[in-house]
């Protein structure tokens, strides 16, 4: 069966495993293929949005903003000062798809240099990153963000510097618990007595094997980033304002909710699209990964 | 149809689902069985024994479809019944015990709590009385202090005691048909033997009628009065024990037969028959008879032909599948002997009283006493020495420390104290990340599991690739290249093999890549633990046969691990008995094996031929942990007031054969013999 296996198929097998499975694992599973479709749109939305938004998001138009509810010339109805809902999202997903990426790679490349490690070789190293991360996670991660965000104002890379302390020990948590069961497998020790380095052994023969779980955990997580972001904004903590900010939005025009609904509902679509769209994908590649 | 049959399969059909497909994987398979009749179901992994035994009790997995055929159980159609008329079948007239003896008991429920329950859900009687019936049952299977284990909770119980209340437990429920489906698996094999020797007298004595299934031909003849050899979903041979071990008719059936190995045939002929190739997956049999690409009698234009063979008389009670059944007479394959192998004589590996001790684990108690705190050795004082290019076995159960020894020789563990010196240097406490480079790849290690010992995440190329590279230092990527190749070659897997992930491979396959990895740095010491031990049998033999292979071509150093004494028997120069730490007994494996001098040695040697031993307590004993012989407790010979306070002292035999026993050689060479020599 195998010995005609010729090395152009040998190619191709090599290179559809190299997808690590996972397009295979999201072509079954058609609530998978939603999420992905809707996040890909997202980012084309981002990508395109000074050429498919129909109105400055900043623009303030206050005879828009006699009239804000969804009409012909403003889709989705205007804010309070008469700037374009509508454009105010689409400029608002440039600012998720660059915060929400940033923050959650942040978090895992901080949460597996220090998790790995601390799970492969143990003793003191073991100790002293897993009681900084208890430390960390016992700290309500909203006081951590008043703080830090206060004291240093908010910015773009505050945000990610905030997001990445509260996830990057989770992270590492699993990180290690994933790395202290690869390294009891026969081919860590295997390398451990032809000589290799431990970065080696860590970056090759154990981070590989640990992708699924990561993988999956990474979906989830930005997916969270989003509402956090979202509540970031919230609490006055966003993108300092005009900038276009979904969980901004939602703020500054709360108070009108019994009134101008649209004001808000139109921004907490996007943000839940979003989340549940990364849900639907950490989910089909937690059922479809088998190893 | 027999009206007196307990059992009867009439042409059952069994498939799986997969991708839509339904992929029959029990074919045409009939089986009468009478009352109290002991049968046994034997074949390598994937032939379908234990669906059958699923099936039996209405237990398929939710993939799993009877497509065809009929079972009746004392006079009940299985396949009609509804989830009801299962649950009465199910410990009721059938009582089925698997090969996990602790994940089948509940851990938070007593021992006698769960015996109790199985007999009040299957009879009516009044918890004094289903009490007292669990007792006696416990004394039936022969645990010691009935009374005592029925207070206790599973993780009390060692893994052959947590199989005798499992069989208990079956037992309670007074089936008609006992089903154990490699009920010994993973059970040491001294615990082995007795759990057999129990089992096939149970069926002798309470009349129940015992259908044992297992890979292991040896067990399975001491056990049942009839054999069904099954291949790739089908029988393909039934007959009575005895006829089957002496007159195997099917090719198949002979060619498992040869792959054991024999300890009669240690000498010059270290090599073991083997069967050739796979067992086909389901969907990918060929036409004909399923073994005819793998049989030596295959004739073409009549064995590969269709509908194949189907199950015939031949001489009395037997039945053979086989389309050639009238004119051959199976013989094992003669293996090719093996190239002599260069000695140098002087020692590679010089281990001095080595100690590795495990510090005790201070565990959370809930009042109640607690063991005072004492260090467990794993290695107690070991001194032995490996020669250049001799093959040296370390023989032992689990627990008895032998693999702690190669960890510490390959530097995955460090000893406490002793010495360890190879090469000219002391490793005993240099872990592999801080010996010279030099050194590490003089002693290269095969692993145990084949599902662990090559890396998921990268092609068979990059895994050898790698190791090539690792000990040759610099090279050019064809240079590289074209020692893969050499590599696979050697260890007979087509080059194409490169591209292949581990996952692709079964299991014979990855232990050979595992192999190729292990001589990519011509090592002149290679540790084995247990390289076969997870394979079939007609695998295993080939596997061995590679490794002698390899070794007599390089002249490399074997340090070979294991369980298997006939194993061990057949392919060392020497061997090393450990128990509970101890090194026991020490020499060539004529000195060593015939006649045992050892207690335990002799023990071992009675277990492997599937008998437990007469004599000494019919229970493990815990690894004692003062100055004292670590057998003393099941030793047949003990002297009580000697073995139990000081440790004994290591008499030399001859140059070559030492024994740690208190009793003088000559004694131990009186010892009552606990065996005959047959297998």
């Amino acid at each position: 069966m195998s010995a005609s296996l010729g090395a152009a198929d040998a190619t191709m097998v090599e290179l559809r495993q190299n997808f690590f499975g996972i397009w295979a694992a999201i072509k079954r599973n058609p609530s998978a293929t939603a999420g992905i479709a809707v996040l890909l749109a997202w980012g084309i939305v981002a990508i395109l949005a000074p050429v498919v938004a129909p109105y400055d998001p900043t623009a303030i138009d206050f005879l828009a903003a006699a009239d804000p509810m969804p009409s012909s010339s403003h889709w989705l109805g205007t804010d309070s000062t008469g700037r374009d809902i509508l454009s105010r999202i689409i400029w608002g997903a440039r600012t998720t798809y660059t915060v929400v990426p940033l923050s959650v790679f942040a978090a895992f490349i901080v949460g597996i240099a220090l998790g790995m490690p601390a799970g492969y070789f143990g003793g003191w190293i073991d100790t002293l990153v897993s009681r900084a991360s208890d430390i960390m996670l016992s700290f309500p991660a909203l006081i951590l963000y008043i703080i830090l965000i206060t004291s240093f104002g908010p910015s773009l890379c505050n945000i990610v510097i905030a997001v990445t302390l509260a996830y990057a020990p989770g992270v590492s948590r699993l990180a290690r618990a994933i790395t202290l069961s690869l390294r009891e497998q026969d081919y860590v020790a295997a390398a451990q007595v032809r000589g290799e380095t431990s970065l080696y052994i860590m970056a090759v023969e154990i981070l590989p094997n640990a992708r699924g779980p990561l993988t999956v955990d990474l979906c989830l997580r930005a997916g969270y980033t989003v509402i956090l972001t979202g509540t970031l904004g919230f609490l006055g903590l966003g993108l300092p304002p005009p900038t276009a900010d979904w969980g901004g939005m939602v703020v500054e025009n709360g108070h009108l909710l019994s009134i101008y609904w649209h004001m808000t509902v139109f921004p907490c679509l996007a943000i839940s699209s979003v989340v549940i769209s990364c849900n639907l994908v950490a989910d089909s590649l937690r059922g479809g990964r088998t190893r | 149809m027999n009206d007196t049959s307990l059992l009867t399969v009439e042409k059952l059909e069994i498939s799986y689902r997969k991708d839509g497909l339904l992929l029959p994987v029990v074919k045409d398979f009939s089986l009468r069985l009478a009352p109290s009749e002991t049968y046994g179901l034997v074949g390598e992994s994937g032939c379908g024994k234990s669906t059958v035994a699923y099936a039996l009790l209405g237990y398929l997995s939710e993939h799993g479809v009877i497509t065809d055929g009929s079972i009746t159980l004392n006079g009940t159609d299985v396949r009609k019944l509804d989830h009801a008329g299962l649950r009465k079948l199910r410990g009721g007239d059938v009582a089925m015990v698997y090969q996990e003896p602790v994940s089948a008991l509940n851990p938070v429920l007593t021992i006698g709590r769960q015996l109790r329950e199985a007999r009040l859900a299957k009879r009516d009687c009044s918890k004094a009385d289903a009490n007292d019936a669990s007792i006696s049952m416990l004394k039936a299977v022969q645990l010691p202090d009935p009374a005592a284990m029925f207070d206790r909770y599973p993780h009390e119980l060692s893994g052959g005691q947590a199989q005798r209340v499992v069989i208990a437990m079956a037992l309670l429920a007074e089936p008609k048909l006992l089903v154990l489906d490699e009920p010994t698996t993973g059970l040491d094999a001294t615990v082995e033997a007795e759990v057999v020797e129990l089992i096939a007298n149970l069926g002798r004595k309470l009349g129940t009628a015992i259908l044992y299934i297992s890979h292991n031909l040896t067990l399975v003849g001491r056990i049942c009065e009839r054999v069904g050899v099954m291949y790739s979903g089908r029988i393909v041979e039934e007959a009575p024990t005895r006829q089957l071990f002496q007159q195997p008719r099917h090719p198949y059936t002979a060619g498992l037969l040869g792959c054991r190995p024999y300890s009669a045939a240690a000498g010059k002929n270290r090599r073991l028959a083997t069967i050739p190739g796979n067992v086909p997956l389901p969907g990918q049999e060929p036409a004909g008879c399923s073994f005819g690409p793998r049989c030596q009698y295959f004739e073409p234009g009549r064995c590969d032909q269709l509908p194949g063979p189907i199950l015939e008389a031949v001489a009395g009670p037997t039945r053979v599948r086989c389309v050639r059944r009238d004119e051959i007479v199976p013989q094992t394959l003669v293996p090719v002997s093996v190239a002599h192998r260069p000695k140098s004589g002087s020692s590679v590996i010089e281990v001095e009283a080595l100690v590795k001790s495990y510090a005790p684990r201070h565990a959370l108690r809930f009042g109640g006493k607690s063991p005072g705190p004492e260090a467990r050795n794993a290695n107690d004082k070991i001194s032995l020495s490996v020669k250049g290019g001799e093959i040296l076995s370390i023989v032992g159960e689990s627990g008895s420390g032998k693999s702690t020894l190669a960890k510490i020789a390959i530097g995955l563990e460090e000893a406490t104290s002793g010495r360890m010196i190879t090469f000219g240097q002391d490793v005993a406490q240099v872990r592999a990340r801080r010996r010279p480079l030099h050194l590490l790849h003089k002693i290269q290690m095969i692993f145990q599991n084949p599902d662990s010992t090559l890396n998921p995440a990268h092609t068979i190329g990059a895994i050898i690739g790698r190791a090539v590279r690792c000990v040759n230092g610099k090279q050019s990527a064809a240079d590289i290249k074209r020692h893969v190749d050499s590599l696979l070659a050697a260890v007979a897997l087509p080059p194409e093999f490169r591209h292949k992930y581990p996952h692709e491979l079964s299991g014979g396959q990855r232990q050979r890549v595992g192999i190729a990895r292990a001589f990519a740095g011509h090592p002149e010491v290679i540790i084995a633990d247990e390289p076969v031990s997870a394979l079939d049998v007609s695998i295993q033999a080939a596997i061995v046969n590679l490794l002698l292979d390899m070794q007599a071509h390089a002249g490399t150093t074997f340090l070979f691990i294991s369980h298997d004494v006939a194993l061990v028997r057949h392919l060392s120069d020497r061997v090393a008995v450990l128990y509970g730490g101890q090194l026991m007994e020490m020499g060539t494996v004529d000195e060593v094996f015939s006649p045992p001098f050892h207690p335990y040695t002799a023990r071992l040697i009675s277990a492997a031929s599937g008998r437990a031993a007469s004599g000494g307590p019919k229970s493990e004993g815990k690894v004692g942990q003062h100055a004292s012989c670590r057998f003393f407790e099941q030793c047949h010979v003990r002297i009580d007031g000697l073995c139990d306070r000081e440790t004994p002292p290591r008499r030399e035999g001859s140059e070559s054969h030492s024994v740690t026993c208190h009793h003088e050689l000559s004694e131990l060479a009186m010892q009552p013999i606990l065996v005959s020599e047959t297998m």
